[in-house]
This record gives C-alpha cells, structure tokens and sequence, in this order.
C-alpha cells in the first residue's frame, strides 16, 4: 500500500516534469502557429485614388477598375500593385456607386452581364441587380454587393477599400 | 470511456504496447546512467517539434529565405524564441550524441551481441551532424552561406566521386536556388526521417537485448515505470532548462546579413563542434587536403566502426577507450586553437565587425522599408550608409580621407593628397576651409594642386587680417554657402536662421568680396572658380564626382581627380550614393 502510494506520486512527478520539459518547444511553436490570428490584416479601409473621373462615364452601366495600393505579404512591401478591383457606377446626376467585385458568399469575383443588365456570379449563380442589390430570390449569397464609401476628390474617384467577411448576412471587415 | 478503449485494445493491442513500453524490467533497480540515451531521444523529439513548427514559417528561395526568417524573428510571436530552441538544440543534440557513444564505447556495450545498436548510435550522429550542415545554410545569410562553401568543397576534394557529388548537391555549379530547394529538402526530409527510421531499430534492438547493466548492484529489479521514468523526466529538465537559459540568454539565434555571393565573408566558420575539424584542415598544405579532410577522419571513422570487434580483446577494448580520449582531447585542443588563432586574427576580427554593422542595419532597413520582391540584399546594395564607404576606401581613399580614415573606419597607408571629406558641405567644414592655419593643412588643400592657388592666399593673407566685425560678417557667408548643401543635419539651425543666410548671401558680393572668383547664383561670366551655387547639394556633388572639369567647377585647373562618370568609372547610382552618404543622409 505504502509502496503503491509511492509509485503513484513518483508516476504523477514523471508526467509533471516531463511535461514540464516539452512545454517550451511545444508552446513556442504553438505559438508561431496560432500567429495569424494575432495578426489583423493591414491597409484595410484606406482612400485609395481609383481612377480619373472621365474614365468612368455617366451611363448608369458598371465598370471594373483595378484598385492600385502597396501591398503588405508578409515580409513583403510591394508598391503600386492591384490589391483588388471595384465597380463604378455613375448615373447622369453625378452619383458614383462604387462595390467590391467580391461576391460575399464564397468570395468568388463577380461579372457584369451587360445584355441581361445585372452581376452574376461564376460560381454559384448569386445574381444581383447594377446598384448591388440582390436579384434572385434563392439567391446564395446572403447579402448584396459589398459597397464602399466613394469621393470624388480633384477629378478623380476614390474609394475607401476594404474586404468584407464571406457567407454571413453581416457586413464585418475580413 | 472505458468501453472504448477496451474495443480499440481489441482492435489494436495498444495495451499490450503500452504495458511494454512502461512496464519493461530494469535490472538492478533505476539508475542516471540510464537517462542519457532517453535525454538524446529527447532532444531529437525538441528538434522534430521546432523544426516542424519553423516549416511553417521558411520560404526556401534565394530572394525569401532571409526574409521569411527576419520575419520569423521580428514578427511572428516567439518566433525568436523557436528559431533558438531549434538552433540551440541541435548543439545539445550533438553533444549529448557523442556522450552517449563514449558512454557506449567504455562500457564495452558495444560488444556482442549489441554490435548493430551501437552502428545504429553512430548513423545518428551522422545524420545529425548531417541535419546541421545543411541547416546553416537555410537562413540564407552570410555567415550560413560562407560557412557551408567550405563543407561542399571539401565534398569535391573526395577522391574520384568528389565533383559529382558536390554538384548534385549544390544543384549546379554555384549556389543558388537549387541549393537551398535541395538542402531543405535533405534537412526537412531525408535525414529526419533516416532518423526516425534508425530510431525505429534502434527501440527494436533495445528490446531485443535490454539494458546493459556492467556492474550489476544488489539492488532488486523494478519496472521502468515509475522509478527509471521519473530520472528520465528529471534529465529531460534538466537539459530543456539548460537550452532555454541560453536561447533566452542569446536572444535566440543570430541572424547575419543575407547572403551576397560577390562579397566574400572571410571570418566564416563552421558552427563549433565543426571547428577541430576545420582546424585540423588547416595543418595539411596545398595538395595534401585530401588526408585531412577525407583519408584520416575516414580512418578514425573506420575504427570506430570496428570498435565491437576490437572490444572483445582486453587491449582492443584498452584501445577503445584510448581512442575516445584521444578524440575528446584533440577535438577540444584543436577547438582551442581555432578560437585562439581566430581571435588574434585582425581579419577575422574586421571582417566579423563589418557583418556585425551590416546585419544590424539591414534589420533597420527591412523593418522600415519592408523588403523588396528582390530580396533583402537590395536593401543594402541600394543604401548610402552601407555602400558610401565601401565606394569611398575603394576609389576616393587613394587621395581623400574621410575622419582621416578610408571611410569604413580603418587606416590609410598611402599620404594624404587631397581634402577630407567628413562633413563636407557643412558650416564646420567651410569653417575650417576659412582658416589660414588649416586651409594648407592635410584636411583641405594640402595635398594638391591647389595649396598655392589663389584660394589659400586670399585666406592666409586677407581673412588672417579681418578686424572682428568681418569675422561676423564672414560667418554669416559660410552659413549662406553651407546652406546651398540643404544638409538634414543643419536643418533646424537653418530654419532658425533665414536672415543671417539671406545677410550671408549679400555679403558674398559685397566687401568680402568672395564674387571675385566665384560665381553665386547671380551668372557671372568672369568667375574662373567652382560655382558655389548650390554647393554641397546633392546635385552639385554628383556633377562634380562625375567630371570636376567641367567649367562650372575646376575647369581646367582641376588637379587629378578623374570623371568618374565620363570615363565609367562609377556609375550614376554609386555617385548617388556616394553623395549621399557624404552628405550624411
């Protein structure tokens, strides 16, 4: 009895130091691992300069424009390069609706059909309508187009750029 | 609960394995000695966790691998941390390995019939110094870099193979892409799983032949669980401890400047258990390599192989042992000198100053400029503080001095024959050009052409003579002059002083006179010295480096110094970055 008593502390300080002794490499490699989520992503929501102002014509009719930044990879600063794409919407009163070309249910990236005059996504068929709105009742996206705040600043349009998280009905910034 | 691990035991006998592996009999009661084969086992597991968790993090390409570690350290949580457990670790490793095959070797328990076990203890050790020379090179650095050449050319020097093996390893020729691809992949891949492959015998031959007890106490047998374990967990502590002292203590593994295959690292050395190797190496001269790098290790290594059969005589086993202790003192007194010599050694000294200055600035770069797609070598071959003194102790030192020195800090054993160019450009500088005791002195005009010239006269005998309120007068010039030179440090003085340089600037036409020879923003075609318009700036002193024979400078009264554009010597990036880092910035 005295004995198993014995044996079963000696048992229980094996595994607490052994334990002891693999947590180091365990933990700081757990720990590089789990880093992504410590790391939010970065140059989200900036005004970012689209495009001049002419480029975009007052027609109602939707146009994708590439949206140039410095990109952050990682170790990587790279200028001037496409981050993502929008499209510009301009009615004859002036107004500039401006949507991120990501389709907010699988994150797809959604055309323009001139001739049936609505989005479509590739993927899995989520139609929206040119303001953003969604057009088919079954659609699979669970909500409209992500749209962005728009100026027009000195003759040009800019937009402040931003990703949003896909396949929820809430707009929350990726 | 319960019921289901009663159906996998079903399934899989797991209990009867687990029942093995804790309840095996230890003869004659737990013992420390016992501890260091599972210490080693332990630190190959440490080595297989970070190296795997550090995969995560490592991009093996030429213009990544530095940058993927930089990033490891300076950004990822406890990245630093890991990466120095992994290198740390991989010394411990190599060094309980050996302990543990002197261990084997006197005990004589390599002997029958446990000759396969202690072969199979040598493969370890062969893979594991194995994993570290194809480690080092993986950051990408110059120290990895310049310290794994060495390896691969020695690789070449093995008789008749030799070429063909080193070129299927470096992948070519040259360092390059293919060599990091095929390092990691021998680092990550093949040699830890040989690894776990020799272990996988290794725990089979264990049970097969049991512990090796050489003087058998009157202790009574126990099971391995829980006496022997807890010894094994106290050991495994004790060396985790150990390591994370260090790790903490070094803060984590250095990470040198990436690698740049044009500027040699001349203070490269293999990690230290490789140094009485290295040192070795160096007492065969040319032509002779061959034995100490291949034909007498391999003789030693040969030995040691046969060492179960030299162990079944008396003297053989003497012999063993003689050979263990051989090894132990000439590795530690050949890694003496190496660390001796190296350290009275001024080129191995300068060299590793110079890596220390260039790693610590790179790190600044890359922080604050991100690293280009490039890679990180870019930051600093496109920076003035790194590449301005290079450029300045290779083609300005022969003649000019930069704070007397050749601009990296060393001396010059040439005489000085031209101006010194440490603070050029600032109101100091032209001060000190002003002064009748120093305008022919070494610093300025001495050497040259010029100390009899018109300049120095005028400054020996007129400005000698100035009563004070042209000495005030003449110091509002020199701010005036210094100001062209826009310098980042005189910046705030500057904005502070708008109506002494506008004061200054009056004054340079009127009773100073300083028009007479000089032109000054106002075109002056009688003007036969350098235009001070602009002086300093970055624009004036491109021109100037470019060809100081332009009218607008020297003309034809320019003393030695060559176009260096015109004739290509340098190219406009260098003067720009030469300019760039006179003008301090």
């Amino acid at each position: 009895m005295e004995s198993g008593r014995r044996n079963f502390f000696k048992g229980a300080a094996a595994v607490a130091l052994g334990g002891a002794a693999a947590l180091a490499p365990l933990g700081a490699g757990l720990s590089a691992l789990l880093d992504p989520l410590r790391h939010r992503s970065e140059g989200q929501g900036e005004w970012i300069r689209v495009t001049a102002l002419e480029a975009a014509p007052d027609d109602n009719v939707p146009r994708k424009f590439a949206v140039v930044a410095d990109e952050i990879d990682a170790w990587n600063k790279t200028p001037n390069v496409p981050i993502g794409a929008v499209y510009l919407r301009r009615s004859p009163k002036g107004e500039i609706v401006a949507l991120n070309v990501i389709c907010p249910h699988a994150g797809g990236l959604i055309d323009y059909v001139p001739s049936d005059q609505c989005f479509l996504c590739p993927l899995h068929k989520s139609i929206f309508n040119p303001d953003g709105a969604i057009k088919n009742l079954r659609s699979p996206a669970p909500r409209p187009m992500d749209s962005l705040p728009v100026e027009v600043r000195d003759g040009a349009i800019w937009v402040r750029f931003e990703n949003f998280r896909v396949g929820v009905a809430q707009k929350i910034p990726a | 609960m319960s019921q289901f691990l009663a159906w996998l035991d079903d399934r899989t006998g797991w209990r009867k394995l687990a029942r093995a592996a804790l309840y095996h009999n230890v003869p004659g009661g737990a013992r420390w000695r016992y501890v260091l084969a599972n210490a080693v086992l332990f630190s190959l597991l440490t080595q297989i966790i970070t190296g795997v968790a550090l995969w995560f993090c490592y991009s093996p390409g030429a213009q990544t691998a530095w940058a993927s570690v930089f990033y490891l350290q300076n950004d990822v949580a406890s990245g630093w941390f890991l990466r120095g457990l992994h290198h740390f670790n991989a010394q411990w490793l190599t060094v309980l390995l050996a302990l543990r095959l002197a261990q084997i070797i006197i005990d004589g328990s390599c002997k029958a019939p446990r000759e396969v076990n202690f072969w199979v203890w040598l493969g370890l050790f062969a893979f594991v110094l194995a994993a570290s020379v194809t480690g080092w090179l993986l950051p990408w650095d110059q120290k990895g870099y310049w310290a794994t050449k060495v390896p691969t050319n020695i690789l070449s020097i093995t008789p008749v193979i030799g070429p063909a093996l080193q070129r299927m390893l470096v992948g070519g020729a040259e360092f390059g892409q293919l060599t990091l691809m095929r390092f990691f992949a021998l680092h990550a891949g093949v040699i830890p799983g040989c690894l776990l492959a020799l272990i996988v015998i290794h725990f089979y031959l264990f049970r097969r032949h049991g512990y090796v007890v050489p003087n058998r106490s009157r202790q009574p047998d126990v099971s391995y669980w829980p006496d022997q374990a807890l010894r094994d967990a106290i050991g495994c502590l004790a060396v985790m401890s150990a390591l994370v002292i260090v790790t903490v203590h070094f803060r984590g593994a250095e990470l040198t400047a990436p690698a740049d295959p044009t500027q040699n690292y001349s203070a490269a050395r293999p990690e230290w258990f490789f140094l009485p190797l290295y040192q070795f190496l160096k007492l065969f001269p040319g032509g002779t390599e061959v034995f100490g790098a291949i034909v007498i290790p391999g003789l030693f290594f040969a030995l040691v192989i046969a060492m179960p059969f030299s162990a079944r005589q008396k003297s053989g086993q003497r012999f063993n042992v003689f050979l263990v202790l051989l090894g132990a003192i000439g590795a530690s007194a050949l890694l003496w000198r190496a660390v001796a010599e190296d350290r009275a050694d001024p080129v191995y000294l300068a060299a590793k100053r110079q890596l220390e200055i260039d790693s610590a600035r790179v790190k600044v770069l890359a922080e604050a400029q991100g690293v280009p797609p490039g890679g990180a070598l870019a930051l600093l071959q496109h920076d003035p503080q790194t590449q301005g003194p290079r450029l300045f102790a290779r083609y300005c030192a022969s003649c000019h001095r930069y704070a007397g020195g050749n601009g990296m800090g060393e001396p010059v054993a040439e005489k000085e024959t031209a101006s010194d160019l440490n603070g050029f450009g600032s109101r100091e500088w032209l001060t000190g050009l002003l002064d009748p005791t120093q305008i022919s002195g070494a610093r300025y005009f001495g050497g040259t052409a010029h100390a009899k010239g018109k300049m120095p006269k005028f400054v020996k005998t007129k400005v000698s003579a100035f009563p004070s309120p042209q000495q005030a007068d003449l110091r509002k010039i020199i701010a005036a002059v210094s100001s062209e030179a826009h310098l980042d440090s005189q910046k705030s003085e500057e904005a502070a002083e708008a109506a002494v340089m506008q004061a200054g600037t009056n004054l340079f036409r009127a009773e100073i006179n300083c028009a007479d020879c000089h032109q000054f923003h106002i075109p002056d075609a009688n003007a036969d010295a350098p235009d001070l318009t602009g002086w300093g700036s970055r624009e004036w002193l491109t021109s100037l480096i470019g060809d100081p024979g332009q009218d607008r400078f020297y003309g034809a009264s320019n003393d030695r110094m060559p176009a260096f554009l015109g004739k290509h010597i340098l190219d406009a990036e260098q003067i720009g970055l030469l300019a760039d880092w006179l003008r301090g910035n």
